[in-house]
């Protein structure tokens, strides 16, 4: 007997701090298995965000270093051209991405710097407690909404994949969940695809992941997969939004 | 034969794996682990297949598949 399916070796063997349930360990371990995968582990430097994954330089067993809320893209550029042959990329959130950190990354991308992003989308604030973010759905009830998000008072949620399509400068845009099995295998092609880019120098590219927040959505781990693929999925469509290198 | 290995004290309990499991071979223990949660466990040892599902679905990376 033979073990296919264990641990992937660019994560550490330490218990993640996040809730059960929480997307973000399926999302550390898809980045981890294609880094293995494309061999790039030994120049990899990654930069960790300000929110629930700002300890992953603890659970990653490559180069992490930590960027003040946001600016990740900004941090990653420095770093891709001052070190053109390490391999780099940046893991966010929603708040970080999305809210802080909208300028640069609007500039990072407009720039096509060759790095790659994994953007977590959970709909909310998780580290701080379940606050609206920039990408709460119409009528989630959130912490700082506490009858649920209105248009006019809040705002419409931010759909940053098609936001950026229109940016010259992006190479690749995808959006992705990880809710089910069959899901989270396209979820790992799209991330190594967006690796193999970089890599490639093909310029910038971006994998929005659609995750699940049960505490902060005061849902069970269940019924949290199961409001993404009811819910959630059906106001953020799943699919490519942009590729410039297979047209 | 086919099998998993899930490590009792990095689960966490949420019963994803149960939901991705095909099978319906996996269930929550009726012990707790150090943390206070009901692990998760293999509990119908010969209709595992091996499939891996329920090591994509685990948020704690805490399963090992064997085949």
């Amino acid at each position: 007997m033979e073990k296919i399916l264990s641990k992937p070796q660019s994560l550490k063997d330490t218990v993640l701090s996040y809730c059960p349930g929480c997307g973000h360990g399926v999302i550390h371990r898809l980045v981890a298995e294609c880094i293995d995968e494309l061999g790039v582990r030994e120049k990899t430097i990654a930069v960790a965000p300000v929110g629930c994954a700002v300890f992953a330089y603890d659970y990653f067993n490559f180069d992490v270093t930590e960027a003040p809320h946001g600016r990740p893209p900004a941090v990653a550029t420095g770093i891709k051209r001052t070190n053109p042959d390490k391999f780099v990329f940046t893991y966010q959130g929603d708040g970080d991405i999305a809210a802080i950190g909208m300028a640069e990354t609007i500039h990072a991308a407009n720039r096509g710097e060759n790095i790659s992003i994994i953007f977590v989308n959970n709909a909310n604030y998780g580290m701080t407690g379940g606050q609206m973010a920039p990408t709460t759905l119409i009528g989630q009830v959130t912490e700082t909404t506490p009858f649920g998000k209105d248009a006019k008072r809040e705002g419409y949620p931010i759909k940053l994949c098609e936001l950026l399509s229109t940016l010259e400068g992006t190479t690749y845009l995808e959006r992705v969940a990880i809710h089910n099995p069959q899901n989270i295998i396209k979820a790992k092609a799209a991330i190594k695809k967006a690796f193999q880019y970089q890599i490639d120098g093909k310029g910038f590219s971006l994998v929005e992941v659609i995750s699940n927040c049960p505490v902060n959505w005061r849902m069970t781990p269940l019924n949290s997969v199961k409001w993404i693929e009811e819910t959630f999925i059906k106001f953020f469509p799943l699919g490519l939004v942009k590729d410039n290198v297979e047209i | 034969m086919p099998t998993i290995k899930i490590n009792s004290e990095k689960c966490k309990g949420c019963g994803l794996c149960i939901k991705a499991c095909p099978k319906q071979c996996v269930a929550f223990s009726k012990q707790f682990n150090k943390a206070g949660y009901h692990w998760a466990v293999l509990e119908k040892e010969d209709t595992c297949i091996g499939c891996g599902f329920c090591y994509m679905a685990c948020p704690d990376i805490c399963i090992e598949v064997y085949r």
